[in-house]
């Protein structure tokens, strides 16, 4: 019976590679990408800062289709493990996790899988590089981040929102931290993947960054490149995460506007 | 501006899924017209005066054409008059979505300057953009985006326009649902023959129309002949139930009525189906991916080894006689003998491209409606429509198929262009060019400007990066007019009593970049195809007989191979280094042979070639111990005349001592070349392996030798090789020879591959575990990227990205190996090609031969002499069949008291037969022995006498 159905599925792949002779178009000779943005492009990037009361920070952002929540809490003083205690410094704890209904196939297990988990420690060792956690000793302080939407760019988008979250708390940053994947297909750099382009075979980087110094706060890739190719990668990566962080500046700015009108000052 | 595109699509295990893609719309796609001041485009590629002379659009214009327009009238649109075409992007994705190869087409005219296309992308337009209506389809839909796109640039256009130019945009379309719709919403449309028919002065572009499917009606015959293709989504559910088999379409060389379905299996196991008669092969064409069922067990038949072409009119009319043809097929065969056989059930992919052939013109005179006659007999004749008959008669034309209906006989096609009068050298050359996809365009322009800027010379840099050899007593060898030298070879004496012995070869990668076209122009080649008369070169004149041929008394570039050997040819060092050389002298094969051989000869060059003569045997002996295959071919040369270019003698190769000297030391630098790149990059070497035959290709070495009585062994290669030096027969000398000639008909083909693919690298003939290309740069692209592996791993240049990924290797290697046998086919097509000349000039000749192998109804006959095979064949059409028995065990054929077998001496009458254009051959009829009502008199070989005669 097995033996039955393998084959059945090897026809029926067969069939596809026949069928559909040439996969997806990342780059088209005139410039234009899948969903129509140049290579440089980012996606519409749209966000709201506060958007809970209860949290200490909180913030919603969009990039694109990619959707992002990332509360705050803290910092408040260590809970649970006592040996989790820094004498110089906040203690930083991130949790990632993803909707059941963010992607198209439904999610059995939104958090605690392996790529959530390696996803939380990214973006712990990417806050820890930029919240001034020496001003805050023996305490800690929570990221929460729920992706709500997933259309590719994960990581970037989540940074991205919990850097909002995180200036909402009132925290002291070094700068914003910003982040964006790029993609590198017919020796060009692709800024800022969809899903699509993510899984069309593309070997994808994403940088986290600190625009103001240009110090980078993370730098992760799993696929295979040239090494000739990763200087103009990293260097569209840098002018993605400076594009993102005009946008981030702009949305903080408004925010404050707001809440100082309402406070009356 | 955004919008967001939702669509559900099925996934591979069958779920529904939804899938959510954000569509931008843009408002900075520009319209790409001189004329327009709106759009602040840097290059315009539609010019302002658009002008194709037509009777329906007397204004300038440009032209919009739909999907379909450009799927089946890509052959009109390639035509140089055809200039400032708006190419939708809907169109484009449609295009590519549903044949690669128009879209490449497609792709390359784009991208020509002088054609003025323009790729509009409407899809992301702010105001061409639409999204599909509920209740719509996607083919309505795409239809509509067309509509839409014209009538923008319409408007654009018009608004943009303050003189009264009067630009306008025509729309193309066959779909009279779109075209009605189109007219309401105020569109130029036109129907595509319409518009062709009315462009003024180039009639011949009607020809090039494809038939549409209204046409076809009017050229077939009601009754209707072949069985209905089934649609795609049956042959999808019939494969998924292995009630269907998918494979590939091989049509029979010799046989119009047989073919195979070649079945890829899964991992080793491939299978093949034979197909038999016109209705089982349903419309297929040679290399057309197809559906076939297995037919019961019943009726299984055996492959014929009947030689049946399709000749005489079109066969509309007489069936009857077709029918007899496929009964001669049906001879009952053993039951052993009988093979899967099947029939055709749907296409799912054709493969279709343009076939080069002749017309041969309808018999009555005034008709349009010619069939065609395809060079390549896999082919089948081609029914075209054409008002130049009389100009094409006699010519070598390209026809392209459009269709092939139930209710005809032959597929439908149209005339692509011509290539010149048959006969013609240069004619000729193009068609077997063509035919075997070689690559001989001239180099273009882009190419050409990667070359070195001459006067050139080494720069100091250079030098004091390399080795210098120039004191080095180097020389090189090779046939006589060779101007693409690409190895040279020195040997000295060292003061510890061993000797150093050099390979030198040319730095082809010095010249030739990474990536850049002319790179990547040489890679597409592959490989410098050697026709008689006439080198298409791989790389650039330039560069192949000037900067990288290793002449003599110039400084050249070169990457070298040295080896520290003592006297019984053991190398006891080896190294590689790019250097600087200065050959001493350039010399033939047999220039060298003389100096060696000449004792009074004492210089340093000649020392050099003796000692290298001398290691050479050495190492060859080796190399049989270790169990080298020697085998034979005939070769074939040709005297041509110095200006006509005609063969005017013909001569079998005789190899030298120096031949083989040269050939093993391109072999050690070859198999030290490999194991160096494999050491160092285990993944991503380019290596050349030949792989062990099977052994039961051996099967017709074995019955052949068998029948004079001598024991051929196959186990291994050694044994192979053994028993084939022992097998003599006495009084019968060329015996050994015709018996290496079948044991390469039995070898497989060699191959180059990726390292990091595959785990089997032996070399079978070579009897070596490792072995590569690095010794013909200049003519072998195979040779360069070893050469740049050999670089990077003794650190003289960097790497780039390709050169490592395994995947691209893989790929390249697939190329390289196509070419290699596309070009290898090519030479023998044009040896075949210049021995009908050769014949021709001759008249008929007597000659003796052997017989090669035994069919069903012909022998094959070897004439040493000349190298040339050829068949007799034993039942003409216009006489009555001698009475014929087959011996499949033999095999014999016994022709009435005769009987022939492998091997038997024959005397033959060779003729050129000319009766069919097309396809002359070289007629062989027997002499001797002579059987009556068989046999022909031997005629007298008097035109060469005449021919001096006439001259004086």
């Amino acid at each position: 019976m097995g033996n039955v159905v393998q084959r059945q599925t090897r026809g029926a792949l067969r069939f596809e590679v026949c069928g559909n002779m040439a996969g997806l178009e990342l780059l088209s000779d005139q410039g234009y990408r899948l969903d129509g943005r140049k290579a440089s492009e980012l996606r519409k990037v749209q966000a709201r800062m506060g958007v809970f009361a209860q949290a200490d920070g909180s913030a919603y952002l969009e990039q694109g289709n990619t959707k992002a929540l990332a509360v705050v809490y803290g910092p408040h003083e260590v809970r649970g493990l006592r040996s989790r205690i820094r004498h110089d410094r906040a203690v930083i704890n991130c949790q990632y996790s993803m909707a059941t209904f963010s992607t198209a196939e439904r999610k059995r297990r939104p958090h605690g899988d392996r790529k959530s988990t390696e996803m939380s420690l990214h973006l712990k060792q990417t806050f820890e590089a930029a919240v001034m956690t020496q001003l805050y000793p023996r305490s800690q302080i929570d990221i929460y981040v729920k992706i709500l939407q997933s259309d590719g760019g994960n990581y970037s988008v989540c940074v991205n929102a919990a850097t909002l979250a995180v200036i909402d708390a009132g925290i002291p940053m070094r700068d914003y931290v910003c982040a964006c994947t790029v993609g590198f297909v017919d020796e060009t750099p692709l800024t800022d993947l969809c899903h699509a382009e993510e899984s069309g075979g593309v070997s994808s980087l994403a940088l986290a960054l600190l625009p103001r110094g240009g110090q980078i706060a993370l730098l992760q890739m799993d696929a295979r490149l040239h090494q000739d190719h990763l200087e103009s990668l990293i260097e569209a990566a840098m002018t993605a995460c400076k594009g993102v962080s005009k946008v981030l500046d702009e949305v903080v700015r408004q925010h404050l506007q707001e809440v100082s009108v309402l406070s009356g000052e | 501006m955004l919008k967001s595109k939702i669509f559900v699509k099925k996934t591979r295990a069958g779920g529904v899924m939804k899938i959510v893609r954000e569509h931008y719309l843009r408002d900075d796609i520009w319209c790409g017209s001189e004329v327009c001041a709106e759009c602040k485009q840097e290059s315009a590629e539609l010019q302002r005066d658009a002008c194709i002379e037509s009777n329906l659009c007397t204004y300038p214009h440009y032209v919009i054409p739909d999907t379909n327009v450009v799927l089946h009238q890509i052959d009109v649109l390639e035509d140089p008059v055809i200039r400032n075409v708006i190419i939708l992007q809907t169109v484009l994705q449609e295009v590519r979505h549903r044949s690669a190869p128009v879209y490449k087409r497609l792709k390359d005219i784009i991208h020509e300057k002088e054609k003025h296309f323009y790729t509009f992308t409407n899809e992301h337009h702010r105001e061409t953009f639409i999204e599909r209506e509920p209740g719509e389809s996607a083919n309505d839909r795409n239809d509509r985006a067309i509509r839409v796109a014209a009538k923008w640039y319409c408007q654009h256009l018009k608004t943009s326009e303050s003189d009264a130019d009067g630009l306008k945009v025509v729309l193309l379309t066959n779909d009279q649902g779109n075209k009605q719709k189109a007219e309401e919403s105020g569109l130029l449309v036109y129907r595509c023959e319409e518009y062709i028919k009315s462009l003024i002065g180039n009639p011949e572009l009607v020809d090039r129309l494809a038939l549409s499917n209204d046409d076809k009606n009017e050229i077939t015959s009601s009754k209707l002949l072949f069985p209905e293709h089934l649609p795609l989504s049956k042959i999808q559910a019939g494969i998924k139930s292995g009630s269907f088999l998918q494979g590939t379409f091989r049509a029979s060389r010799d046989n119009y009525l047989e073919a195979t379905v070649f079945i890829q299996g899964d991992g080793e196991e491939s299978t093949e189906i034979l197909l038999q008669g016109l209705q089982n092969l349903n419309r297929a064409v040679y290399q057309d991916v197809v559906a076939v069922q297995l037919l019961p067990r019943d009726q299984w038949v055996a492959p014929s080894s009947v030689v049946l072409q399709d000749e005489g009119a079109a066969k509309d009319d007489n069936e009857e006689e077709e029918d007899e043809e496929e009964k001669a097929l049906r001879i009952s065969a053993a039951e052993a003998a009988r093979k899967p056989t099947g029939k055709v059930v749907g296409i799912i992919k054709r493969n279709w491209r343009p076939f080069c052939g002749m017309l041969n013109a309808s018999h009555i005179k005034e008709s349009t409606r010619h069939l065609f006659t395809p060079a390549d007999r896999r082919i089948p004749r081609i029914r075209i429509e054409t008002r130049q008959a009389s100009t094409l008669a006699g010519q070598r034309i390209m026809v392209a198929i459009d269709g092939w209906p139930k209710h005809s006989r032959y597929p439908n096609g149209h005339f692509v262009r011509s290539l010149g009068s048959a006969g013609e050298k240069d004619t000729e050359q193009e068609v077997l060019l063509l035919e075997h996809d070689v690559p001989h365009q001239a180099f273009s322009q882009a190419v050409l400007s990667f070359l070195p800027e001459m006067p050139w010379a080494i720069t100091p840099e250079e030098m004091a990066r390399r080795e210098d050899l120039r004191s080095l007593t180097v020389c090189s060898v090779d046939p006589p007019g060779c101007t693409d030298i690409d190895d040279a070879l020195h040997c000295r004496e060292l003061d510890n009593g061993n000797v150093e012995v050099g390979v030198h070869i040319a730095d082809v990668t010095h010249f030739l970049r990474p990536g850049n076209a002319l790179d990547k122009e040489a890679a597409n080649r592959g490989t410098t195809v050697y026709l008689c008369g006439k080198r298409i070169d791989m790389v650039p004149e330039l560069l192949s007989s000037n900067l990288c041929s290793l002449r003599s008394n110039v400084e050249r570039l070169a990457f070298s191979c040295i080896w520290e050997m003592n006297h019984k040819a053991e190398i006891l060092k080896t190294r590689f280094t790019k250097s600087v050389i200065n050959s001493k002298a350039s010399l033939t094969y047999a220039e060298a042979q003389m100096r060696i051989d000449d004792t009074t000869m004492k210089d340093d060059t000649t020392n050099s070639l003796r000692a290298l003569n001398k290691l050479a045997k050495i190492l060859k002996r080796y190399r049989i111990e270790k169990g080298a295959l020697t085998l034979s071919s005939l070769e074939v040369r040709f005297h041509m005349d110095s200006e006509t270019h005609d063969p005017i003698d013909l001569q079998t190769k005789e190899l030298m001592e120096t031949n083989s000297m040269v050939e093993e030391f391109m072999l050690l630098a070859n198999i030290s070349v490999a194991q160096k790149i494999y050491d160092e990059f285990p993944d991503c070497a380019m290596l050349r392996k030949h792989p062990a035959p099977p052994l039961s290709n051996y099967d017709i070495l074995l019955k052949a030798a068998k029948s004079k009585d001598v024991e051929i062994h196959t186990d291994s290669a050694k044994a192979l090789a053994d028993s084939l030096d022992m097998a003599r027969v006495e009084g019968f000398p060329y015996f050994n020879t015709l018996l290496r000639i079948l044991a390469t008909r039995c070898m497989m083909q060699a191959v180059y591959f990726c390292s990091g693919m595959d785990t089997d690298f032996h070399h079978y003939g070579l009897a070596s575990p490792i072995y590569t290309h690095f010794t013909s740069p200049i003519r072998r692209y195979a040779d360069i990227i070893v050469h740049r592996l050999l670089a990077v791993a003794i650190g003289a240049d960097k790497t780039y990205p390709d050169l490592m990924d395994k995947q691209k290797q893989s790929a390249l290697s697939n190329n390289l190996n196509y070419r290699h046998k596309m070009s290898q086919y090519a030479q023998r097509a044009s040896v075949a090609f210049h021995t009908q000349l050769f014949f021709k000039s001759r008249g008929i000749l007597n000659e003796e031969g052997f017989v090669l192998f035994v069919r069903k109804n012909a022998i094959i006959v070897l004439i040493p002499k000349f190298g040339l095979e050829g068949t007799v064949f034993f039942d003409t059409k216009d006489k009555a069949a001698p009475h014929l028995v087959f011996d499949e065990d033999g095999p014999t054929l016994k022709v009435e008291q005769h009987t022939f077998s492998i091997f038997d001496r024959v005397k033959v009458t060779i003729s050129l037969d000319a009766s069919n254009i097309q396809h002359q051959k070289i007629r062989m009829s027997l002499i001797e022995p002579v059987i009556a009502g068989v046999s022909v008199p031997a005629p007298e070989v008097e035109p060469l006498a005449k021919k001096p005669k006439l001259d004086r």
